[in-house]
């Protein structure tokens, strides 16, 4: 089941969303969101420039996608109606507030004539309900100005759709008690106006039938928890650096979709956790790698732009061999491109964008509770290989949500760093088995050493400008990342074992690529779905997985860069690309009508 | 932490060689930094100098401290990563008026108005030094360079201007011809305790020999700097004669009897900010020493007695509450 929430960013729709999808999690639906917001906050009001939405999907069985077309749609106004309703599934259901259907709203919104009337909307199951009358009537004996008691109508509607879902009012209640702890007009107020909704619903019999999706069957035992992406990503860096037996440092500057994190990270004081809102990006990434240097963990967080001004940076924990995790939530590009959309752009950028030869291992989460699994596995692969590490998210996975089966603590495994402390023989660049160098940190006695940007000598450390040298030092920094893939698995298929078609994904294509061939193979197509995590190194063992199939398609939300990357490293099979870069996320039918047409060509 | 035996300067000197070209005023400032670390009590192994890119951002490897040689204009932001990180240790800025002034000046205001707590050395030659003879943002309007052939259209920084105009909490000026002052400044600058910024004015041999010999030569250095030390009078002159004496915005030229007495601790910048004047005036001496000194909390204090009192308040969190929060539910 899949419904859309779209409003005026004024309307609040992002927050009815999100109190939808809280309370669906409770009664133990399986569920994923897709919020999609206005670039421009502040868009004049009622245009399609400000339309706001938010999207969630929930079933009984497990999900990997915010779902394809919506079959519910609640539409606020007519901006919002013209710019969603061709998302709508035929005979879908259309929740129109009729109050926001005026002459001048229609005009702000771009619309000759009133798509109620004038027939755009045939085949739709569309409900007129004037919900800006409903919620003044509700509200008759507050004593709230106008305008206050008209913001309570996203409870008034939330209230009709808890009714459609049968969903439990309380839990929006008692959320409603906290947030306005200090107003508790408004908290009343809304919880009227959301009462009011949910019997107009019950009242009416608006809507024919209601929907009760059952529990999810089959869910593993475990205590589950509501989580964003950028939220898990930050929990996961966090609980990185305590597996490391380190403090977090986070050196970063505010960039949409990255914020969050830095922004969550902030709250975390208490678990030995720094953070730094530093003057630019440059900035955010070098007092990370100071805080490296000094013995923390350093870390940064932002989106493509700011990647981008990082690079130079990047180059010096390279070559100073710091650990670092540099964390890039993937936006609209190129520039500053749609930065409040989706796309997986930066994955070449992520690999390649740095002067030098200056590899980094990348690595990319696949949906908002994967991003805390990523999160930790960058820091253990950026402490125990002395390395910065690439960690790639995406708004996409930003700021979904997904019920995430919380990991048992004994069962998270630690990786201690091991601080070098004995003067006798201590060389800054001597190696483990890895090829991680040392790490000795200010302060401790005998240990005195320098690093920097200029090239050092292998054995030494010293600034060397010797040409064997050089070439050496490039080739351990090149072996030490290659040798990762000893500490990483083979990703396994999913789907069929061998056959006619491999899909290979990554990050948060993940779960429309799934679905798409969880139905094709269900339909008795020999299909399976390879999700990288790990884009460098790659994995051991997919030379011999794409053997298996007869073809490989790509599915990207760019053009084509995984493709390329994995063209060049198995030069011996052929990997068709599929990109979509619309700033939209796949969905689950459009890949699986590209499959279909794979399979048929000769 | 090792015994605190009196170190000399010449424990600060690493192994390897000091690549500065003959004649270069860097070799003082790289003594002097070596005193006056051995005198500051602080053991060895706590201090950490970061450099940016130029001539002067070699300092680091001559030095037997922690140390990086980072990338170009990005020291102050890095070292401010080292203190934040680890307060306990000393932590020093070596940076060039390219490297500190122009590609890394954003951070070069911001890490003085968070007033993070480092000592940042600013070799001021009025060139690009390592990329042989550019123009930088501290070279006066008109001089030919490499890049300015028909002479510089640029109006340069003060640095001294732009360090108090940051909010600074101390700023001072020395050269390096006179090591006896250096090492009175740096001392002080040591013993700051939050952003110290000093400007040192270097001799370039190569690239822009003399820029400051007109202040700084023996024979005219007492006629055309004014020594400003705290609680005393601002006297200058050969003879140390004349003196000047200020109401706070004006400043003039009088007997050394009739002197004001210097006080770096105001509260506003305004006093030391019209000090830095004197630079453009040619009938003025220029001043040296420290024009500013007061006390502001900390950036590194703060972020860890911020960590303390949330610590304090909600807990010592563990990987378990953070996990676990209040609105998880079980599926059985
Ligand atoms: C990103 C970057 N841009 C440019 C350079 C080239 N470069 C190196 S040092 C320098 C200027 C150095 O001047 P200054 O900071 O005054 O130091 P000095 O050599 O005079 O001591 C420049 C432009 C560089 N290394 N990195
Ligand atoms: S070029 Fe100038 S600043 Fe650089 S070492 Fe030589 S004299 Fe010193
Ligand atoms: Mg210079």
């Amino acid at each position: 089941m899949t419904i859309r929430f779209a409003g005026d960013s004024g309307d609040g729709m992002q927050l009815t969303g999100m109190q939808f999808t809280a309370t669906t999690a409770t009664v133990g639906n399986d569920l994923a969101t897709f919020p999609d917001f206005p670039a421009e906050i502040r868009a004049p009001a009622g245009t399609r420039a400000g339309v706001s939405g938010y999207q969630i999907h929930f079933s009984s069985r497990d999900i990997y996608t915010p779902g394809d077309d919506p079959s519910v749609l609640v539409a606020m106004n007519p901006a919002a109606l013209i710019t969603n309703y061709k998302d709508l599934k035929p005979g879908g259901i259309l929740l129109v507030n009729t109050g926001a259907f005026t002459e001048s709203d229609l005009k702000k919104a771009g619309l000759d004539s009133n798509p109620l009337t004038d027939g755009t909307l045939s085949g739709y199951r569309v409900v007129k309900e004037d919900i800006n009358q409903r919620t003044m009537e509700a509200l008759a004996d507050t004593e709230l100005s106008k305008k206050d008691k008209l913001r309570c109508k996203n409870f008034y509607t939330l209230g009709m759709v808890y009714w459609l879902y049968s969903r439990p009012l309380e839990p929006t209640m008692e959320w409603l008690k906290e947030k306005f702890a200090k107003k508790p007009e408004l908290a009343e107020a809304n919880t009227k106006a959301l009462k009011a909704g949910y019997n107009h619903g019950e009242l009416l019999r608006l809507f024919q039938g209601h929907y009760e999706v059952p529990k999810v069957e089959n869910a593993p035992k475990g205590t589950y928890r509501n989580i964003m992406g950028n939220e898990a990503l930050a929990i996961g860096l966090v609980a990185g650096a305590r597996l490391a037996g380190l403090k977090a440092f986070l050196g970063s500057y505010p960039i949409t979709p990255a914020t969050d994190i830095l922004q969550h990270m902030s709250l975390l004081k208490n678990y030995d956790v720094i953070t730094c809102q530093m003057e630019d990006e440059i900035a955010g990434i070098c007092t990370a790698i100071g805080a490296s240097f000094a013995g923390r963990l350093g870390m940064t967080t932002t989106s493509g732009p700011g990647l981008a001004l990082k690079t130079e940076a990047a180059g010096l924990a390279v070559i100073t061999e710091l650990p670092l995790v540099i964390v890039d939530v993937q936006r609209g590009g190129p520039s500053t491109g749609l930065p409040t959309k989706v796309e997986q752009s930066d994955l070449l950028q992520a690999m390649f964008g740095r002067n030098g030869e200056a590899p980094i291992p990348v690595i990319a989460c696949a949906t908002p509770s994967d991003a805390f699994d990523c999160a930790v596995e960058a820091c253990r692969i950026a402490t125990q290989y002395m390395t910065p590490v690439l960690l790639l998210s995406d708004n996409y996975i930003a700021n979904g949500a997904e019920p995430w089966k919380l990991p048992v603590i004994d069962e998270l495994k630690p990786f201690p760093v091991e601080f070098a402390t004995d003067p006798e023989g201590f060389s800054p660049y001597s190696r483990d088995e890895k090829l991680a160098r040392n790490w000795a940190k200010p302060g401790t006695p005998g240990l005195m050493h320098r690093i920097g940007g200029l090239e050092k000598d292998a054995v030494t450390g010293n600034v060397s400008y010797d040409p064997e040298n050089h070439m050496k030092m490039t080739e351990i920094r090149e072996a030490k990342i290659m040798g990762i893939r000893d500490s990483i698995p083979t990703p396994q298929p999913h789907g069929a074992e061998s056959g006619d078609l491999l899909v290979v994904a990554w990050g948060s294509t993940m779960g429309a690529t799934r679905a798409a061939v969880e139905r094709l193979h269900k339909e008795g197509v020999t299909v399976a779905h390879l999700h990288l995590r790990h884009i460098w190194p790659l994995p051991q063992g997919l030379d011999e997985i794409f053997s298996r199939y007869k073809k490989i398609v790509v599915p990207e939300m760019n053009m084509g860069q995984l493709a390329r990357l994995l063209q060049s490293e198995y030069p011996d099979y052929r990997f068709k690309k599929f990109s979509k870069v619309m700033g939209k996320p796949f969905r689950a039918r459009e890949l699986k009508a590209h499959f279909a047409e794979i399979l048929e060509e000769k | 932490m090792s015994e605190l035996q009196q170190l000399k300067a010449k424990d600060f000197k690493s192994d390897q060689e000091v690549r500065w070209c003959p004649g270069c005023g860097d070799y003082s400032i790289l003594s002097g930094v070596q005193a006056t670390m051995a005198d500051m009590g602080v053991p060895q192994e706590n201090f950490v100098i970061v450099s940016g890119i130029g001539c002067s951002s070699r300092f680091p490897y001559y030095m037997e401290t922690y140390g990086m040689h980072s990338i170009h204009g990005r020291a102050n932001a890095i070292a401010t990563g080292v203190k934040v990180a680890n307060p306990d240790l000393s932590v020093w800025v070596i940076t060039g008026d390219g490297d500190g002034l122009s590609i890394g000046g954003n951070h070069m205001i911001h890490s003085l108005r968070r007033n993070v707590d480092m000592k940042i050395i600013l070799f001021n030659n009025e060139i690009y030094g390592l990329t042989k003879g550019q123009y930088s943002p501290t070279t006066p309007m008109g001089q030919r360079t490499k890049t300015s052939p028909y002479g510089s259209l640029d109006a340069p920084f003060n640095p001294i201007q732009l360090a108090l105009g940051a909010g600074a909490t101390f700023v001072a000026r020395t050269m390096d011809v006179n090591p006896k002052h250096m090492k009175t400044v740096l001392r002080a600058a040591a013993e700051h305790k939050g952003a110290a910024f000093v400007e040192v004015w270097q001799n370039c041999v190569i690239f822009n020999d003399g820029a400051f010999k007109s202040w700084t030569e023996k024979a005219v250095r007492d006629e055309e700097t004014v020594n400003l030390v705290a609680g005393e009078k601002m006297i200058f002159g050969k003879d140390q004669d004349k003196g000047l004496k200020t109401d706070g915005c004006k400043i003039e030229i009088c007997s050394a009897e009739d002197a004001s007495v210097w006080d770096p601790t105001h509260e506003s910048p305004g006093p030391a900010f019209v000090m830095s004047q004197l630079d453009n005036d040619p009938n003025m001496p220029r001043p040296m020493g420290v024009l500013r000194s007061v006390s502001r909390p900390t950036l590194d204090q703060q972020v860890w007695d911020q960590v303390g009192a949330v610590t304090g308040t909600k807990g010592e969190g563990s990987l378990k509450d953070l996990l676990y929060t209040k609105d998880v539910w079980e599926v059985k």
